[in-house]
C-alpha cells in the first residue's frame, strides 16, 4: 500500500488494515515518520521519536502476528508535550524545563502504550499550555496547515494544543494526545478542521501530565473523525488512584455510542452564546448544525445560560491563580533551567525571569495577585462563586435537554503575529469552550464547513458530566451530515 | 500556677498560647508513599510527589488521617467530617512545590481539652482550639560547602499534626506541665513518639502580658523552639522582656520572635524571614476529606485507656493520691509497670517502691522502664516477702539495691546474706535482755514517762541483731520486759 493512502487512514481504518494484515504496523510507522520530516516546516514537534517507533512498530507486529492484537495495536499517534514520557525529552513548551526527561510516565499515555499504541514524538504547544494560538512556545509558532484562500501568511493552528492539532490535520499523525484548560483541544480542533474531544473533569487521569490549572485540565484525543475520538479515549480513559480528582466509574465502549441515532434527543441552544460582533458564517454554520440534528431527529430547544457573560473572566481568575501556584515549583533547585547568581533571591529572579515566556509569567502575576491577602476575596472567593453558578447553569439546562449545541470560536484561524498585542482579544477565543471547562463538563468539536476564505470552522457538543456517549454520538451525525472532506493546504507528502 | 510578674507599676499576668508540631507516627508520609524513618541517609527517602517533580500529585494516606483522628478522639475535640486542604504559598529551596499543604479554614479536628496535673493534686483544663494535618518541609544544610546550601528531601512531605491551644496557659510550669501531658497523651495514642531532641514535637509559642483581669494584649510568636526547658525559659524572658517594655512606657508590636537557647533570650526574626503573603487556597489537587461517622467511631472504639481515665482508675480502684496517680500514668509502661507490681499486692506499697526506690534506681542507673534494672514480677516478690515477714522494710531496701546491682531474685539474695527476719521469740528475748542490762538509765526514763526512748532501744536491738529481727515483735518484747 503507498504511503500517501497509509496517512490517509483514520485510525479505524490502519487497524483494520493492520488486522487484515494488508500492511505492517512498521509500514505505517515509516509512512508517518517519513511525513513528519516532510512536515517539519509546520514545527509540529518539538521532539520525535522514530527509534522508539520502529520498535514499538515492530513489536506490534510481532503481537499481531501471534494474534494478540491490543485494541491500538500498531497505531501511530503524537503526544502533547504536556504529557511526561519516560526517558524521553519533555518540555511543556518552556526553556524553564530544558534538558528535562522524567523517570516516569504520565497515567494517560502509559494507558495508550498498555492499548499497544506506537508514539512518533512530542507535539508543540503553547508554553505550560497557557495560550491559544500556539505563539507563546518556547520552541517557536505552530504553522496551520491550512491557508486562506488566496493568501499564503501562515496561519496559528489555534492552542494549546496546537502541534498535535496541525500533526494530525496535515496527515503526520493518525491521532494525538492533547490537554483542555479552557479549550485547549477544541479550538485548535476546529481551526485545523479535525475533531478534539475534552472530556468530563476526572475523566481521564491528570497523574504525569504537567499542571496548568489543576482543577480545569483535562486530558482528550484529536484525530480526524469522531469515531478515531472515541476509540482513543476508551484507551486514555479510566480511574487512576495516583490522582485524587479522578473518578472511579466504568470506561464504556465509546465506538458502540456511535449507532446514529439521535432521534429524540433534546438539543439545547443558548441564546448567550450569540454574542455581540460574532461572524456571520459562525452564526450561519451554527443555523446549519441546528438544521442537520432537526433532520436527525432530535427536538431543538433555547435554553439560557445566564451567566455566560462572566465565564470569561472567572477562567481568567481561576487559571491564572491556580497556575501561579502549580509553577512555583520551577525555581532552578532540582531539575531544568537554573541561572546561578550570588543569592537564593536572585537565583530565583534570573531562572524563572529567564526561563518563562512573556504570556506564563502574565498569568504568574495575575494568580499571584488574585490571591494575594485583601484581594482573595474580590476575585479568587467571587470567581469560586461564579464559577458554580456557571456549573447550576448548565445542571438546569440538562434537565430540559440531552446535549447542547454550539459554535466552538468566535473566528476561524487567524494569522501568526495576529491578536498578539492584546490579549484580551486573545482571550476571547475562547468565549464558547470556557465555560464548559469551568462546569467540568466534556465537549467535543467537530469540523462542520469552511469560512469563506476557506478556513474550516467547528462546532461544539456539550452534554452531562461522564455522558461522552451522547457527545459523540450527536458529533456522529453532524459530522456525517457535514461531510467535511476539504484537505488543508498543506498535506505532507512521505 | 498562675505566676505573677511584679513590675514597678504593680502586678503582671501572663498569658500563654501553644502552637505544636507533632509529627504523626506512619510507615508512609502524608501524600506519597515515601518512607519516614529518622536518621535514614538524605535524599534516600523521597518519592517523586515529595520532590514535585512536573506533573505528580498528592494523594492522602489514610493511616495518616485515622492517626490525626485518633489525635482528636484523645484530645476530646469534635471531629470535623468535611475538611479541606490548601496551599500555603512561599518560595524556599527545602520546599519544592512552592507550597506547602496544609489546612487553613477548614481543619480536620476542632475544640477539645487537655487536663494539666498540678502538683496538689488538683487539675486544670486548658482548651485545644483546633487540630490539622499538615506537610513537614525539606531540610536546608548549610555547613556541607562553604558556599553553598544543601537540601534534604526525607522530611518533605512527612505528616505533622498542628495542635493549636486557648491563650489558656498562665505561667512557664503550665505551659511545661501541658507539653509533658499534651506528649503523653501523644505517646499512649501512638500518634507521635514525641521526640524533641529528633524534632518530631516542636513548638511555637504565643505570650502576651496584661494585668489582671484586663483584656488581652499584644501577643508576640517566638518560632520552633525544641525543648520543654527552652519552652519555659523562652516564655519567662518574653514575658519580662514585655513587662518592660510596657513599664518603659513603650508598646509591644506583635511580631515573630527566635529562641536564642545559648543566651536564653528571644530576638526578633528579621522582616525577611516572615513577611510571607501565603496566599492560601484549597488544593484543586485535592477532594475535600470527607469522613463518615462509622470510620471516626469505628476509631473511638479502638482507642487506649488514656491518661486521665487510668489516673481516675488508679485513684478509685488503687486508693491513689491523685498527684501520685498522676505520676505513674504519665508513660504508658510505669502504668504497666506498676499494675503488674500492684496485681494481688497493697497498691499503696507498690505505688511507694516504683515512685521511690525503683525511680532512684532508674535515675541512679540512667535505665529506662522498658529496661528497667528489676522486673516488675521481681519487684512484686520483694514486696511479698516484706509481706509475708521474711524480712523487714528496711532490710526490704537492702535487698532491692542488691537485687539493682545482681539482678538477682529477692528470696536468693535473703538466702544468701542470711537476711531472713528472726521472729524467734527466744533469740529476740535474748537480745531485748542483753539491750536492757547495757542501758539501765534508758530505762529507767522511759519507765519515767519518757516514751521517745523506746524507739532508741528498738535500734539497739535491731543493732545488736544485724537489722533481722522483727521490729514489730522487737517493740512488743520490749514495752513487756520493761513492763509498760
Amino acid at each position: 500500500m503507498a504511503a500517501a493512502a497509509l496517512t490517509g487512514l483514520g485510525l479505524a481504518g490502519a487497524r483494520d488494515g493492520l488486522r487484515a494484515k494488508r500492511f505492517s504496523a512498521r509500514e505505517l510507522a515509516q509512512a508517518h515518520l517519513a511525513a513528519m520530516e516532510t512536515g517539519r516546516a509546520l514545527n509540529a514537534f518539538i521532539t520525535e521519536t522514530p527509534e522508539r517507533a520502529l520498535a514499538a512498530a515492530d513489536r506490534s507486529d510481532a503481537r499481531i502476528a501471534r494474534g494478540e492484537a491490543r485494541p491500538l495495536e500498531g497505531l501511530p499517534i503524537a503526544i502533547k508535550d504536556l504529557f511526561c514520557t519516560k526517558g524521553v525529552l519533555t518540555t511543556a513548551g518552556s526553556h524553564i524545563l530544558e534538558g528535562f526527561a522524567p523517570p516516569y510516565e504520565s497515567t494517560v499515555t502509559a494507558n495508550l502504550w498498555r492499548d499497544g499504541a506506537v508514539m512518533l514524538g512530542k507535539t508543540n504547544l503553547d508554553e505550560f499550555a497557557m495560550g491559544s494560538s500556539n505563539m507563546t512556545s518556547a520552541y517557536g509558532a505552530v504553522a496551520n496547515p491550512w491557508r486562506r484562500t488566496g493568501d499564503n501568511r501562515p496561519l496559528v493552528p489555534g492552542g494549546s494544543s496546537g502541534g498535535s492539532a496541525a500533526a494530525v490535520a496535515a496527515r503526520l499523525a493518525l491521532g494525538a494526545t492533547g490537554t483542555d484548560t479552557g479549550g485547549s483541544i477544541r479550538q485548535p480542533a476546529a481551526f485545523c478542521g479535525i475533531v478534539g474531544l475534552k472530556p468530563t473533569y476526572g475523566r481521564c487521569s491528570r497523574f504525569g501530565i504537567v499542571a496548568f490549572a489543576s482543577s480545569l485540565d483535562q486530558a482528550g484525543p484529536l484525530a480526524r473523525s469522531v469515531r478515531d475520538c472515541a476509540l482513543l479515549l476508551r484507551s486514555m480513559a479510566g480511574f487512576d488512584p495516583r490522582d485524587s480528582t479522578s473518578v472511579e466509574r466504568p470506561v464504556p465502549d465509546y465506538e458502540a455510542a456511535l449507532t446514529g441515532g439521535i432521534r429524540g434527543l433534546k438539543v439545547g441552544i443558548p441564546r448567550e452564546y450569540r454574542v455581540e460582533g460574532m461572524a456571520a458564517e459562525i452564526e450561519e454554520i451554527w443555523g446549519r448544525g441546528v438544521a442537520w440534528l432537526k433532520a436527525a431527529g432530535a427536538e431543538i430547544r433555547e435554553i439560557a445560560l445566564p451567566h455566560t457573560r462572566y465565564a470569561l473572566p472567572t477562567y481568567y481568575i481561576i487559571a491564572p491563580a491556580e497556575a501561579s501556584s502549580n509553577l512555583a515549583r520551577y525555581d532552578g533547585v532540582r531539575y531544568g533551567l537554573r541561572v546561578p547568581a550570588e543569592s537564593l533571591e536572585e537565583m530565583y529572579e534570573r531562572t524563572r525571569g529567564a526561563g518563562f515566556g512573556k504570556e506564563v509569567r502574565r498569568r504568574i502575576l495575575i494568580g499571584t495577585y488574585v490571591l494575594s491577602a485583601g484581594y482573595y476575596d474580590a476575585y479568587y472567593l467571587k470567581a469560586q462563586r461564579v464559577r458554580a453558578l456557571i456549573a447550576r447553569d448548565f445542571a438546569e439546562a440538562f434537565r430540559e435537554v440531552d446535549a447542547v449545541l454550539a459554535p466552538t470560536a468566535p473566528s476561524a484561524a487567524f494569522a501568526q503575529g495576529e491578536k498578539m498585542d492584546d490579549p484580551v482579544q486573545m482571550y476571547l477565543n475562547d468565549v464558547f469552550t470556557v465555560p464548559t471547562s469551568l462546569a467540568g463538563l466534556p465537549g467535543i468539536s467537530v469540523p462542520a464547513g469552511l469560512s469563506a476564505e476557506g478556513l474550516p470552522l467547528g462546532l461544539q457538543v456539550i452534554g452531562r458530566p461522564f455522558d461522552e456517549e451522547t457527545v459523540l454520538r450527536a458529533a456522529g451525525v453532524l459530522e456525517a451530515a457535514a461531510g467535511f472532506d476539504h484537505r488543508p493546504s498543506f498535506l505532507a507528502s512521505s | 500556677m498562675s505566676a505573677v510578674i511584679e513590675g514597678r507599676s504593680g502586678p503582671w499576668e501572663m498569658v500563654i498560647g501553644l502552637e505544636v508540631h507533632a509529627q504523626v507516627v506512619s510507615r508512609a508520609k502524608l501524600f506519597s508513599g515515601a518512607a519516614t524513618d529518622f536518621g535514614a541517609e538524605p535524599n534516600t527517602q523521597v518519592s517523586m510527589v515529595d520532590a514535585a517533580m512536573p506533573g505528580m500529585l498528592p494523594v492522602i494516606n489514610r493511616a495518616c488521617v485515622e492517626q490525626a483522628v485518633r489525635t482528636g478522639l484523645g484530645l476530646k475535640a469534635e471531629i470535623n467530617p468535611v475538611s479541606v486542604f490548601d496551599r500555603k504559598n512561599y518560595f524556599y529551596p527545602d520546599l519544592p512545590a512552592g507550597y506547602q499543604i496544609s489546612q487553613y479554614g477548614r481543619p480536620l479536628v476542632g475544640k477539645g481539652r487537655v487536663l494539666l496535673d498540678l502538683p496538689d493534686g488538683a487539675t486544670r483544663e486548658v482548651g485545644i482550639t483546633r487540630l490539622h494535618l499538615e506537610q513537614d518541609a525539606g531540610k536546608s544544610l548549610h555547613d556541607q560547602h562553604p558556599a553553598k546550601t544543601y537540601v534534604d528531601l526525607n522530611r518533605s512531605g512527612v505528616a505533622l499534626m498542628e495542635i493549636v491551644s486557648e491563650p489558656d496557659l498562665r505561667s512557664s510550669e503550665e505551659a511545661g506541665l501541658y507539653l509533658r501531658k499534651l506528649r503523653s497523651i501523644l505517646r499512649y495514642l501512638g500518634t507521635c513518639d514525641g521526640n524533641m531532641e529528633q524534632g518530631s514535637l516542636r513548638c511555637d509559642i504565643n505570650v502576651s502580658v496584661r494585668r489582671p483581669g484586663e483584656a488581652y494584649r499584644t501577643r508576640c510568636e517566638v518560632k520552633n523552639v525544641n525543648s520543654i526547658r527552652f519552652v519555659q525559659q523562652a516564655i519567662d524572658y518574653e514575658a519580662r522582656r514585655q513587662v518592660e517594655v510596657y513599664e518603659g512606657g513603650g508598646t509591644v508590636g506583635q511580631e515573630t520572635r527566635l529562641f536564642d537557647s545559648g543566651r536564653g533570650a528571644t530576638r526578633p526574626m528579621r522582616t525577611k524571614e516572615h513577611a510571607h503573603d501565603y496566599r492560601y487556597f484549597p488544593d484543586p489537587d485535592l477532594v475535600p476529606l470527607v469522613l463518615s461517622e462509622e470510620f471516626i467511631a469505628g476509631l473511638r472504639e479502638g482507642l487506649p485507656e488514656l491518661p486521665d481515665e487510668k489516673k481516675a482508675r488508679f485513684v478509685g480502684a488503687y486508693g491513689l493520691p491523685p498527684y501520685d496517680a498522676g505520676v505513674l500514668v504519665a508513660d504508658q509502661e510505669t502504668a504497666a509497670f506498676f499494675e503488674t507490681v500492684a496485681k494481688g499486692r497493697d497498691a499503696k506499697q507498690a505505688a511507694n517502691w516504683v515512685m521511690g526506690d525503683f525511680f532512684a534506681a532508674l535515675n541512679r542507673t540512667g535505665r529506662t522502664i522498658d529496661d528497667p534494672p528489676v522486673s516488675a514480677a521481681a519487684l512484686g516478690r520483694l514486696i511479698d516477702l516484706v509481706a509475708d515477714g521474711t524480712v523487714s522494710g528496711r532490710i526490704a531496701k537492702e535487698v532491692f539495691e542488691a537485687m539493682v546491682e545482681t539482678g538477682k531474685e529477692a528470696a536468693a539474695i535473703v538466702e544468701e546474706k542470711g537476711l531472713r527476719q528472726v521472729s524467734d521469740t527466744g533469740a529476740i528475748e535474748a537480745a531485748v535482755d542483753r539491750v536492757i542490762a547495757a542501758n539501765p538509765g534508758q530505762v529507767a526514763l522511759f519507765k519515767a514517762g519518757n516514751p521517745k526512748v523506746l524507739g532508741w532501744l528498738v535500734g539497739q536491738v535491731m543493732k545488736a541483731t544485724g537489722g533481722k529481727a522483727n521490729p514489730k515483735m522487737v517493740n512488743e518484747i520490749l514495752r513487756q520486759k520493761m513492763g509498760a
